[in-house]
């Protein structure tokens, strides 16, 4: 039934087989066909008869053959799939922004229906007037609109011992990255009076995991945003309809989805999400806690193993993503050498604060083995690590904030493969 | 006038753009009353700030734990499967995997009983007693060898409760220990000597195949020759079943909502919940090696059987169809779904 472009294979079989039918290693079809093109010479089907209407699909999902181009999860990492998480397929996706379909769904108690009518939002604590809000208060109040990554502090995080998982979208893809409109924190907060000695807000989720954070006052007062579009449009179910948490550059636990509750305090709560989970465990059995922005991070998303080089040598576009939650990207730097060189990619425009940038290395592939790398710089001077060097710092049970530098090995064929290299 | 603004008439329109006018005060919603407080701000700190008053001893609390928790965390709380461990792992924290649990890794106890009573049972978050939850926390202790049978876990002796790991934690120190390592202008040319490649994700073979690959990968069944006992079988299992290939296809996609606790198939197993071949027509509470809650039991003992009047009954709303059964699903909403789901189980036999 899916139909699978040629083009996007994700593994060595599926990869022979679109290889077939591209007619991989011959030369560039077009420029030296000695048969026309039936195609061309012949009049379609498509060019004759008629296409639907308007109002066959009221509200439109990607044509069929792009069905392959969706959220896949890994059955082994979690014990169901209501305490869980899938991967956005950033291989196949190109500039910035992450269609909200299919991007990737972290939930602990499963993606609950709750409507506007039922939706309610309390300010409580240390304030001069304990609030509730209606879902229909929250459009009154001035909004913006301001486009952030939101990464999972796990991403990568099956890759700490080792390369596992064969696929950008596995190895990278608990990120998405959307244009928000919602209500700053600030705002909300001012309406109900914070008390200054309040140092802390408390967060928490309506959905049965009560899924709740505590947020610095600083971070809360700055860039918070309390969001109920995205894209344009409503929040989906599964992030959070009808309004989620922004937390811009900081890790995605701390994004409430379903917000129901901001209390603010003056100490943390130490909820199980920032105690037993969302804690980097060093090589020492210490901890980290509080380990909330994202470092430097890249990835090169094509070609990569999901997607391999079906063309042959000749000229190459090498793309990926770039991000940092401590603000923009100013650099993306690609080596085809695991290291040994690199040259600085472009990227597509000039870098935002807490937003993906999509860089791109317009190449000439000669055809011969690579070992693909990329190193994202942002604007504090930070440069993304190897793997090896967060270890040395880390050791390999931190699960968490594991930002190191990726590599693909692209052999001669074309298709590629998630190694790790000296 | 000029058809084009003036520099200073331009930064105002920019300003105006980017940074709405803010009041001080825009008088929108409505004060919080103390009961709808009292029911939202539940959350418990470490110094023990927001407990309310009540207390439960480990023996109970095993009882209540092998009745609610343990179909997912074990009998000794050492976890099922995946489902998370809640006991052991002590001096683990530093070996290649260390186990992280509420005795080996949890700073606060506060966390254990917050996170039990707010989001605990799976499925069934907010049902327990606070008695319940000091109960199952005093078991959890127990568990961890940190409490003796008969401690009594209250709002009083809370503070008592010295945590192992309460000190093993450091607030995020990477803008000392990393980022000055890691800032500046990286190297370019002539970066390493040779690379080699140390480790390759295809050897362990664990990334998920699409459909498409999954369907080419299986063994080629058309090539197998059919004996005269499978074409019987076959015909056999038609005719008494006759399912309808559109409701069964239906039911397939309804049960995706029991799959995290149902298995059916050549491979089915007993999970969180029982596995489910054979399910229509059979004796309630009759899988071997389940261990079913007391409600399912007297209704088994009273000769409940699974007819698909009975599991439509059951399936619209468990838990008013079965008060304390310890399936936490909400239910299934439309006939539709019911009747899709019955066909689709009547297609597992034993």
């Amino acid at each position: 039934m899916s139909k699978t472009s040629p083009g996007k294979p994700t593994s060595r079989r599926a990869f022979l087989r679109g290889a077939a039918a591209t007619g991989l290693g011959a030369a560039a079809g077009a420029a030296s066909a000695n048969t026309s093109d039936p195609l061309i010479t012949e009049v379609q089907p498509w060019a004759s008869g008629l296409g639907d209407g308007v109002d066959v699909t009221p509200y439109g999902l990607p044509i069929e053959f792009e069905s392959d181009v969706i959220r896949r999860n890994v059955e082994w990492l979690t014990a169901d799939t209501i305490s869980s998480v899938n991967f956005t397929p950033i291989h196949a996706l190109d500039g910035t922004i992450t269609p909200q379909g299919c991007a990737f769904e972290r939930h602990h108690s499963g993606a609950i229906e709750l409507r506007k009518e039922d939706y309610r939002l309390m300010i409580n604590g240390l304030v001069d007037t304990p609030l509730v809000f209606s879902y229909a208060d929250l459009e009154r109040f001035p909004r913006e609109n301001h486009v952030y990554f939101c990464e999972c502090a796990a991403n990568s995080g099956m890759e700490w011992a080792g390369a596992q998982l064969n696929g950008a979208q596995f190895t990278h893809g608990m990120i998405h990255n959307m244009e928000y409109t919602g209500v700053p924190l600030r705002t909300l907060l001012q309406e109900a009076g914070y008390d200054t000695a309040g140092k802390w807000v408390y967060v928490e989720g309506a959905d049965a995991s009560s899924n709740g954070r505590s947020i610095p006052m600083e971070k809360a007062l700055d860039d918070v945003l309390v969001a109920f579009k995205a894209n344009g449009e409503a929040l989906r179910k599964e992030h959070g309809y009808p309004v989620r948490l922004v937390v811009p550059g900081w890790e995605g636990n701390m994004w409430i989805k379903w917000l129901r509750r901001i209390e603010v305090s003056d100490a943390p709560v130490e909820s199980r999400e920032e105690t037993s989970k969302y804690t980097d465990v060093l090589e020492d059995g210490t901890a980290r806690k509080w380990t909330w922005a994202m470092d430097a991070k890249s990835v090169i998303t094509s070609p990569s193993p999901q997607s391999p080089i079906t063309h042959g040598p000749g000229p190459l576009v090498i793309t990926g993503l770039a991000w940092s939650g401590r603000g923009a990207i100013t650099r993306v730097d690609v080596s085809t050498d695991g290291g040994k060189t690199w040259q600085t990619a472009r990227l597509a425009k000039p870098g935002e604060k807490m937003a993906l940038s999509r860089f791109y290395l317009d190449t000439e592939w000669d055809g011969s083995e690579m070992l693909l790398q990329a190193r994202a710089m942002d604007d504090t001077g930070y440069v993304q690590p190897t793997k090896n060097q967060l270890r040395e710092v880390r050791g390999l049970n931190s699960i968490y904030h594991n930002n190191g530098i990726q590599t693909w090995w692209v052999q001669t064929t074309g298709e590629a493969e998630n190694v790790e290299v000296s | 006038m000029s058809k084009y603004l003036k520099p200073a008439a331009l930064l105002t329109v920019g300003c105006l753009i980017s940074a709405p006018a803010l009041a001080d005060d825009f008088g929108l919603g409505r004060p919080a009353l103390p009961d709808e407080i009292a029911a939202w701000d539940l959350d418990v700190r470490p110094d023990g700030t927001g407990l309310p008053v009540g207390s439960g001893d480990a023996l109970t609390g095993e009882a209540v734990f092998a009745d609610k928790c343990a179909s997912c965390h074990g009998d000794f709380a050492e976890g099922v499967g995946n489902w998370p461990k809640l006991a052991g792992g002590e001096d683990t924290l530093a070996d290649p995997d260390p186990v992280k649990t509420v005795g080996s890794y949890w700073p606060y106890l506060s966390t254990t009983w917050d996170y039990i009573n707010r989001s605990m049972p799976f499925g069934d978050a907010q049902s327990l007693e606070a008695d319940e939850v000091y109960a199952i926390t005093a078991y959890i202790l127990y568990s961890n060898f940190l409490v003796d049978d008969d401690f009594v876990l209250s709002n009083e002796t809370f503070l008592d409760v010295e945590m192992p790991n309460a000190d093993g934690f450091i607030v995020d120190d990477r803008a000392e220990t990393e980022y000055p390592h890691w800032t500046g202008e990286p190297c370019m040319q002539d970066c390493k000597g040779t690379v080699e490649i140390t480790m390759r994700a295809r050897v362990l073979d664990v990334t998920p195949q699409s459909e498409e690959e999954a369907a080419t990968t299986a063994e080629p069944s058309e090539t197998a020759p059919e004996t005269a006992e499978q074409e019987v079988e076959q015909a056999v299992a038609e005719e008494a079943a006759a399912p309808d290939p559109e409701l069964v296809a239906k039911g397939e996609k309804v049960f995706r909502k029991c799959k995290a606790c149902h298995q059916v198939g050549d491979k089915a197993k007993n999970r969180v919940g029982p596995h489910l071949n054979g399910v229509v027509g059979r004796a309630a509470g009759s899988v071997d090696g389940f261990r079913y809650s007391s409600a399912l039991e007297t209704r088994a003992e009273e000769g409940l059987v699974w007819t698909p009047e009975e599991l439509s009954a059951f399936l619209a709303s468990p838990k008013s169809y079965m008060k304390g059964t310890k399936m936490s699903f909400n239910g299934l909403r439309k006939d539709a779904d019911l009747e899709a789901i019955n066909a689709y189980l009547a297609t597992f036999g034993e």
